[in-house]
């Protein structure tokens, strides 16, 4: 199996996250992340989804998707084709003794502090996965209290929009 | 305005719609009346349901109406099935009307059958107010949520100045593409607020459009292929009836003299007596179907899904076969057997291009011989044609009666089944001959569906005898629809095959599970409860038995004389009589056994 990222322009209106995740399940198919937001167009979503499947399964997936009424358009962003991006944000143990060195990594990392208590510090940072994993290897040593993480979202590189032709 | 409402005299079918104002011009009215003027204007001319609480500004609406037919049910699966039975009796959208909660959950079997049937549906439910939504109030239930599955789209109705775009939208997405439910829940205080209606309103549906016309060059491709098979076979499935493409699939076929299977989908989409007819395949088709499938080089698959009860074993189902694939739902193509070639596209404009592709193709190449393919066929259809024994303790055969029923009643009719045996007889002892003659539930397996199924038939169909070929379990389901027949004057015939059992199951406990005979025995025939009869005339039916041989012609010609009642008739039948041939489940189709012990294609090859 790989994983494919998808990117799913569907209408903006209530219910349509159920719709696509119900679909998912219901087909058997493995949702690893899900990131859905506003366009340039008022609208239209944005999601960008991530599974792990087969060739032949992730073209059951697309035209079944393709198939929800909500659904306006879904490309495939290939990995060296597209930017693709998740946000962490985690809280490391952080008090006098070693907080220099936490603040070491966070900037190796081009992380930035976004709060800080005596006994830690809540990093932010943006990246692919492989990235954000680093930098969770790094910080675990001091110890990490709490951590949440957006589904990726991805865009594809140069000038091309996919929502330019979808989106009337 | 001088009259705000001119209203033209009640008109029987094709519906007259009440004038609309020009669009630009909408007149106030409240969104219950938005919603009947929207549903007259769509060209609905009747809807099958049963009033409550949250869809009372509907119904009061609705009292108001002089060209919608409402006939009252008198439950919402029979409103449902009835919507059904009419959807697939005349190729119109059918619709159904329930009430919030209960009303609208017991729609859920029928919208489910309907979507795994492709069956043209919208279904009205009311709603709990939009201040209640989400408090659990009364008859409260999130029927969007739960019939997102088993709907091809729903919607839940907001603003009342949105009633007239959704109904247009709803049928639009119902009849058109693959065909399919359509649900759309109008909250109580949406119904009794007061809104603008115009018509026609523009629907906004970006992210749907079907594919009809087929790839031109798929299509040539396909020609090709079919002008050089040696073995090929027509495997046709329900989307042709959908497509209304009887005729193109005659032409396709005379023209090619390839050998025709129609699906329990697509009984009746090609005539029975046609001589390249083979029957239906599947798990209980002709051994001629099934084995044409098995040795074929070339399946043109139109309109059909390799479901597992044709397939059989998906791995060994067809394995020398090319396939070309039709369909217009893109999803079906390669779900379950790779196409080699694939085509997008409605069924009618498919085998029309197809057709001409392929009379271009044959002019340059000629007829392919299919001399010794037909005769490979002529012989298992000659050795191992459909038939059956009667009961050893003399008991009346089912398969004798669902045979005499075709031959007395011919095939100017419309026939609805239930699940089960009896369905599986009336698949293949009745003799199809018209598109749209035969209605039952294939996918989903939906006991009960005939009785409602059968009611709905006869309301699209006035002018044609509608017989439902039932079963005593399915029958004890969904019988209470019969009162509605009576009073509606919706005269069907209900011939109850009734052999005491849950036929199929006892079928499977005596072959698969050792004769362990659990809780498949109704008492239907030790106890004689219900009494058929009796019931019959209680629901304000002619209640007439049969129990032997020589009655059966007797009591089905007399049913064909009554006209101003439904007719229920007891067919009093033997307990053992099995449905052959069959694949067992989970077999590969070689297997196929033309009668228990009896494997000509295994026995063929070993």
């Amino acid at each position: 199996m790989s994983r494919h990222t998808l990117s799913v322009l569907v209408e903006n209106k209530p219910g349509v996250l159920a719709r696509v995740a119900g679909l998912f399940s219901r087909r058997g198919f493995n949702i690893e992340s899900l990131a859905v937001g506003p366009t340039e167009h008022p609208e239209v979503s944005r999601m960008t989804i991530v599974v792990s499947v087969d060739e032949l399964p992730l073209e059951q997936v697309t035209k079944q998707l393709n198939k929800l009424v909500n659904v306006i358009k879904i490309v495939e962003l290939e990995r060296p084709a597209s930017v693709q991006r998740e946000l962490l944000l985690v809280k490391v143990r952080a008090d006098a003794t070693v907080r220099s060195q936490v603040l070491e990594t966070v900037q190796l990392f081009r992380a930035k502090v976004v709060d800080v208590s005596p006994e830690a510090v809540t990093v932010e940072a943006t990246g692919t996965q492989d990235k954000l994993d680093a930098l969770l290897r790094m910080l675990e040593p001091y110890g990490i209290r709490e951590m949440v993480q957006s589904g990726m979202v991805a865009i594809g590189r140069g000038a091309r929009s996919i929502t330019a032709t979808a989106v009337r | 305005m001088t009259s705000a409402n001119p209203r033209p005299t009640p008109a029987p079918r094709p519906v007259a719609p009440r004038p609309t104002p020009p669009s630009g011009a909408p007149v106030r009215v409240t969104g219950a009346q938005s919603l009947v003027r929207s549903l007259e204007a769509v060209g609905c001319d009747v809807v099958f349901g049963i009033p409550g609480g949250a869809i009372m500004p509907a119904y009061d609406a609705l009292l108001d109406s002089r060209t919608l037919r409402h006939v009252l049910v008198r439950h919402e699966q029979g409103a449902g099935h009835a919507a059904t039975g009419y959807a697939q009796a005349t190729g119109r959208v059918g619709v159904c009307v329930a009430t919030s909660g209960p009303g609208a959950t017991n729609l859920v079997t029928p919208l489910a059958d309907a979507y795994m049937d492709s069956v043209p549906m919208v279904a009205i439910t009311g709603q709990v107010s939009q201040s209640l939504i989400g408090t659990d109030g009364f008859q409260e239930a999130d029927i969007c949520g739960i019939t997102l599955p088993v709907t091809k789209h729903n919607f839940l109705v907001t603003d009342p100045a949105d009633i007239p775009r959704t109904i247009a939208e709803a049928f639009h997405l119902a009849a058109t593409g693959r065909p399919g439910p359509v649900l759309v829940d109008i909250p109580k205080d949406v119904q009794q607020a007061v809104t603008a209606f115009s018509w026609p309103p523009e629907m906004r549906l970006p992210g749907y459009r079907p594919t009809t016309r087929p790839h031109g060059k798929q299509v040539r491709e396909a020609a090709r292929l079919v002008a050089t098979a040696s073995r090929p076979v027509l495997y046709v499935g329900g989307g042709v009836l959908k497509a209304d493409a009887a005729p193109e699939l005659r032409e396709l076929a005379e023209l090619t003299g390839i050998p025709v299977v129609t699906t329990l989908m697509a009984r009746g989409a090609f005539p029975d007596s046609h001589r390249q007819h083979l029957g239906m395949p599947g798990m209980h088709g002709t051994v001629a179907a099934v084995a044409a499938m098995q040795r074929s080089d070339l399946l043109i698959t139109l309109g059909a899904r390799f479901d597992d009860r044709v397939t059989g074993k998906l791995s060994s189902f067809a394995p020398d076969a090319t396939v070309v694939h039709a369909d217009i739902d893109p999803a079906e193509i390669s779900k379950n057997r790779r196409a080699d070639v694939p085509i997008v596209g409605d069924c009618k404009e498919v085998i029309a291009e197809l057709t001409a592709a392929v009379r271009a193709e044959l002019e340059q190449t000629g007829a392919p011989d299919l001399t010794e393919w037909w005769a490979q066929l002529d012989h298992w259809r000659e050795t191992f044609p459909l038939g059956y024994d009667w009961p050893a303790d003399g008991s009346l055969s089912p398969q004798y009666v669902i045979e005499r029923i075709g031959a007395l009643v011919g095939p100017d009719a419309v026939y609805a089944t239930g699940v089960g045996q009896h369905q599986m007889w009336a698949a293949q002892f009745v003799r199809y001959e018209n598109p749209r003659s035969f209605i039952n539930s294939g996918g989903l397996g939906t006991m009960g569906f005939a009785v409602p199924g059968a009611m709905g038939a006869r309301v699209g169909r006035p002018d044609l005898p509608v017989w439902a070929i039932d079963g005593d379990g399915c029958f004890q389901m969904t019988n209470q629809e019969l009162a509605t027949c009576a009073i509606e004057n919706i005269p069907i015939k209900v011939a109850v095959i009734n052999n005491g059992n849950l036929g199929m199951v006892r079928q499977w406990q005596t072959l698969f599970y050792d004769q362990r005979y659990s809780h498949t025995d109704l008492g239907t025939h030790r106890h004689r409860i219900p009494d058929f009869v009796l019931l019959a005339e209680a629901l304000g039916c002619v209640g007439l038995r049969a129990e032997s041989r020589d009655e059966v012609d007797e009591v089905v010609r007399k049913a064909m004389e009554i006209n101003d009642r439904p007719v229920v008739i007891d067919f009093v039948v033997g307990k053992d009589a099995q449905v052959w041939p069959m694949v067992a489940a989970g077999a590969g189709n070689d297997e196929i056994m033309a009668a228990r012990g009896i494997r000509p294609l295994f026995d063929e090859d070993a």
